[in-house]
């Protein structure tokens, strides 16, 4: 089912329409089939306009067995409509999810608009002449319901089939039967009678530019590539598998011409451990995981800070805690990434805000880990991994410069000709010096150092001083200022977010402006240091709502730093906050600033 | 491929760093950490291509002292970060400092990792069958019934011998030596850089403070030449005062210790490719050191993981452009405007 989505928005996407999709899977790989807890689904919201979330309640529900109806049925709204595989609804399925009767001919689906189609007999009858098994082709079912939705809609369909033929380019036999389903669906809606209805969803207007799909792990995998180019280093990567963030390192295993190695690591910290080795050596070490791992990896991050070396960390969020949903999206890693460490061990921590800014923040992260000689985390989360939207393809001259000098001198301010690896530049960083650089021998190590000469040190003020250093140094990190989003300047209510929630939030504060309400939307994509006009933005408004998918972090980040008494707004519930939802709680608080004004 | 000039010159005092050693009067790990800086110039290595990486632990403040690059990292993690740097930099020789507590224990899953996968590394693990730098529980080396602060009743648990570890963990290096044979710590040291793959020397080493005299018996004359069966390859494997006693191939497949006879006796060859063999070598060591094998267990030649990692990014590399253009672009795109 998620290949038959991906399919849906690629024709999407080639169609020139925005989309946000929201694959939603459970955990298990082979989950019992036509149970509630084993339905697969990918919804997909495709407009001619710029839209910013996957939808809130789909248009129309195709639902391929009775688990998947019941599952979903109840985001429907009514008049909404069902294209049903009819084959699937015999007793024995109906009963294994609880319906007593079958909801196809009870009449309690009379509110929507049903389209019963026996996808599974009309597909085996598409392929009869191929040869292929009774169960071979019924599993093609899935390409027959694209063909019809990919009519119904009036999509593209080269793609799709030059997809399926690459797809299975080692079995043509199979492929061939996938695009013959494909067409078959295609052409039953064509010729039935009971598909008056078609839909045209004309393309949306972008700016100028040339565009692709892309999902939040593809970006990020992108965005590392292209950053070890723009420093003209080797990426390392070591990882190890981890739900929803293993596919960035499948996608980096495939991109070796970039001078990249990737290592399958045999548990998280060696990840990490051999990113930092890495790093010591003068590569651009990365690590990729999600919340678990970023517990295990926590005491080398912390000696990635006090080695001050460069150093990249990628937590895709995911419910916690523990094992917690492993496919579900949740942003409560945000006080893990900062403090999840022992002793004052501050780092760096960005958030992207949609699948394709993610390219756009690791090299951000890139430039900020290899300028200031630090580990730096960005956090994603499952939505973002997965989830996929229009990306206007940047420009490779564009890209910034992040270009890297080794020391390669003797630095010791005592004129004895040695390297003191703690000496520091005006941004505090200390130097990248690497093995094999002739007289530059030194040692580092997760003691406390002597400031400058480096030596093991136990001397009270010098702890002192290096704890307040390493602060410094990271406070001091250049990060954009933070941009506000108050179209005529009016609104008193503002909307802080960070991370995924920024579609949702916009797509709320779009709905009540439209409704002629003033209100204000920042996103935070610097979570540490913060940008440095963020408590200015804060005062600047009677109310800040800051909606978050944990039980408050950032709140209590902005509470303490700011002392600004922000409303938390929060859900922990595995899915991306819906429009609706947020256009209510925001109202609330409009709806006692218009009181008061009145 | 690190580059060897013979004609460099250095002398020990050149490995020698500024930092005052900090290690107990006494401790073993001088032995080894003099033995180091007078061998490494044999090694024809500049000091700059040389990089000591440890864990945590006494042994492990040995790169303090090294003038050489060195990383003390964290406890057990010094095989992973040091594959990591052996990985993307071919030209350094990469050396782990650990010990049984280090290696054994908190950092087991890195070692057998390490090994399995023969990655460029020389790991020296210095064995005191002690934790020294915690002051004094027993470690994963130490006989059973060992009276520690953590165990006042006697250790329970069985130790594990560190070379059958290795060897059961597809090590293709596998030595073992004692801190006070000068001659052949350099020996083994010596084959160990010269090893392609991860090299394992396990080094029995006193703690004067928390476990001194563990290897007394390996030690004092008229004891020593009863329990350490020292191997050389290509010689058959005989020890005691008048070399009366040899290793011999049992009828039932493996080894073991006996009166020596000639038709018997086991000619050591450490490029056996079986490890069974090796392994069986092992097993004839026990905890009460009542047998000890030394020298080189067994040396056999695999493909690196670091070498073969390099051959992939080449063998792409050569294959494929690296052009982010047509990276980023993908196969389906659309335009506007």
């Amino acid at each position: 089912m998620q290949l038959t989505g991906d399919r849906f928005t690629s024709e999407a996407a080639a169609f020139g329409n925005d989309l946000a999709t929201l694959p939603n899977f459970p955990a298990e790989i082979r989950a019992p089939a036509g149970t509630l807890p084993g339905v697969s689904s990918f919804q997909l919201h495709f407009a001619d306009d710029d839209i910013l979330t996957p939808g809130d309640r789909p248009d129309v529900l195709v639902a391929m067995n009775p688990a998947a109806l019941k599952a979903n049925i109840g985001d429907v709204p009514q008049g909404g409509t069902l294209l049903v595989n009819t084959d699937e609804f015999v007793k024995r399925n109906l009963g294994k999810v609880g319906y007593d009767a079958n909801p196809l001919e009870d009449g309690s689906l009379d509110a929507y608009q049903l389209l019963p189609v026996a996808m599974a007999t009309l597909t085996q009858g598409a392929l009869a002449d191929t040869g292929l098994s009774k169960k071979d082709a019924e599993r093609c079912k899935n390409m027959f319901a694209l063909g019809l939705l990919s009519w119904m809609y009036g999509r593209p369909t080269e793609g799709t089939e030059r997809f399926l033929r690459e797809k299975f380019a080692r079995k043509p036999d199979i492929a061939e039967a996938n695009v013959l389903a494909f067409r078959a669906g295609w052409n039953y809606g064509e010729t039935t009678e009971a598909f008056a209805t078609t839909y045209e969803v004309a393309p949306a207007k972008f700016p100028p530019g040339e565009y692709r799909q892309i999902t939040g792990n593809a970006a990020l995998s992108y965005g590392i590539v292209a950053a070890g180019q723009c420093a003209q280093l080797p990426v390392f990567l070591g990882s190890y598998p981890i739900t929803p963030a293993s596919d960035i390192l499948h996608e980096l295993s495939k991109h070796k011409n970039f001078n990249v190695i990737t290592m399958q690591a045999e548990d998280e910290i060696a990840g990490v451990g051999a990113a930092l080795g890495a790093a010591y050596g003068g590569a651009l070490g990365v690590t990729t995981t999600s919340g678990p791992g970023i517990a295990l990896k926590a005491e080398t991050i912390g000696l990635a800070v006090m080695q001050e070396l460069p150093l990249l960390v990628i937590d895709v969020q995911r419910g916690g805690p523990s094992t917690g949903l492993p496919t579900k999206t949740e942003q409560a890693d945000l006080l893990q990434a900062l403090h999840g460490r022992n002793g004052e061990s501050p780092v760096p921590v960005l958030a992207p805000l949609s699948p394709g800014d993610c390219f756009d923040v690791v090299i951000d992260a890139v430039r900020i880990a290899l300028r200031y000689r630090t580990p730096v985390l960005v956090l994603s989360d499952g939505a973002l991994a997965n989830g996929s939207e229009p990306w206007l393809i940047p420009d490779v001259d564009e890209l910034p410069d992040l270009r890297v000098t080794f020391a390669t001198e003797p630095n010791a301010t005592d004129g004895s000709g040695e390297h003191w690896p703690y000496v520091r530049d005006e941004s505090l960083a200390r130097e990248w010096a690497i093995p094999g650089t002739p007289g530059l021998q030194h040692r580092i190590g997760g003691l406390e150092k002597a400031d400058g000469k480096g030596s093991i040190s136990y001397d009270p003020d010098n702890h002192d001083r290096m704890v307040r250093l390493r602060q410094a140094k990271i406070d001091g990190v250049e990060v954009p200022g933070l941009e506000v989003e108050d179209p005529g300047g009016h609104a008193d209510v503002l909307v802080l977010g960070w991370g995924s929630t920024y579609g949702p939030i916009g797509a709320a504060c779009r709905a009540i402006r439209k409704r002629g309400q003033s209100i204000a939307q920042a996103h935070l994509r610097h979570l540490n240091p913060f940008p440095a006009n963020l408590g200015e933005v804060l005062a600047r408004y009677g109310t800040v709502i800051v909606p978050e998918m944990n039980l408050g972090q950032l709140s209590l980040l902005l509470r303490a730093r700011y002392l600004v008494d922000v409303v938390s707004y929060t859900k922990v519930a595995g899915t991306p906050f819906m429009e609706s939802e947020l256009v209510d709680v925001f109202s609330e608080h409009l709806g006692t600033t218009l009181a008061e004004a009145a | 491929m690190t580059t060897v000039d013979l004609e460099l010159g250095l002398k020990p005092k050149d490995f020698k760093s500024d930092q005052e050693v900090r290690w107990c009067p006494g401790c073993g790990d001088y032995v080894v950490l003099n033995a180091m800086q007078s061998f490494l110039p044999s090694l024809g290595l500049k000091r700059e291509n040389i990089v000591f990486i440890s864990g945590i632990g006494c042994s492990s403040r040995f790169p303090y002292y090294m003038n050489t690059y060195g990383m003390h990292s964290i406890h057990g993690r010094a095989p992973a970060i040091a594959t990591g740097l052996a990985v993307t930099r071919p030209d350094l020789s990469v050396w782990v400092v650990t010990g049984d507590g280090d290696a054994l224990s908190i950092g087991g899953n890195h070692l057998i990792h390490a090994l399995r996968r023969n990655v460029n590394l020389k790991i020296l693990l210095f064995n005191n069958r002690i934790y020294g730098l915690t002051k004094g529980q027993y470690s994963p080396t130490s006989e059973t019934g060992k009276l520690t602060k953590s165990t006042p009743m006697g250790s329970l648990d069985h130790p594990f011998n560190p070379l059958s570890l290795a060897i059961g963990a597809e090590a293709t290096f596998v030595a073992r030596t004692l801190d006070n044979d000068r001659a052949q710590l350099t020996s083994i040291l010596t084959a160990a850089a010269q090893h392609r793959g991860s090299a394992l020397v396990e080094i029995y080493q006193n703690c004067p403070i928390f476990n001194d005299g563990a290897f007394d018996v390996l030690k004092e004359p008229g004891e020593k030449e009863q329990r350490l069966i020292p191997v050389e390859h290509g010689q058959p494997i005989r020890f005691g005062p008048d070399r009366e006693h040899a290793v011999l191939r049992n009828d039932r497949g493996g080894l073991e210790i006996g009166p020596y006879d000639e038709n018997r006796v086991v000619v050591h060859d450490a490029t056996t490719d079986d490890p069974a063999y090796a392994f069986a070598l092992s097993r004839l060591s026990t905890q009460d050191l009542a047998h000890t094998v030394t020298g080189v267990y067994r040396n056999v030649d695999r493909p690196t993981y670091d070498d073969q990692a390099r051959a992939q990014v080449s063998a792409a590399t050569d294959a494929k452009p690296a052009d982010l253009r047509s990276l980023l672009r993908g196969r389906d795109t659309w335009t506007v405007g």
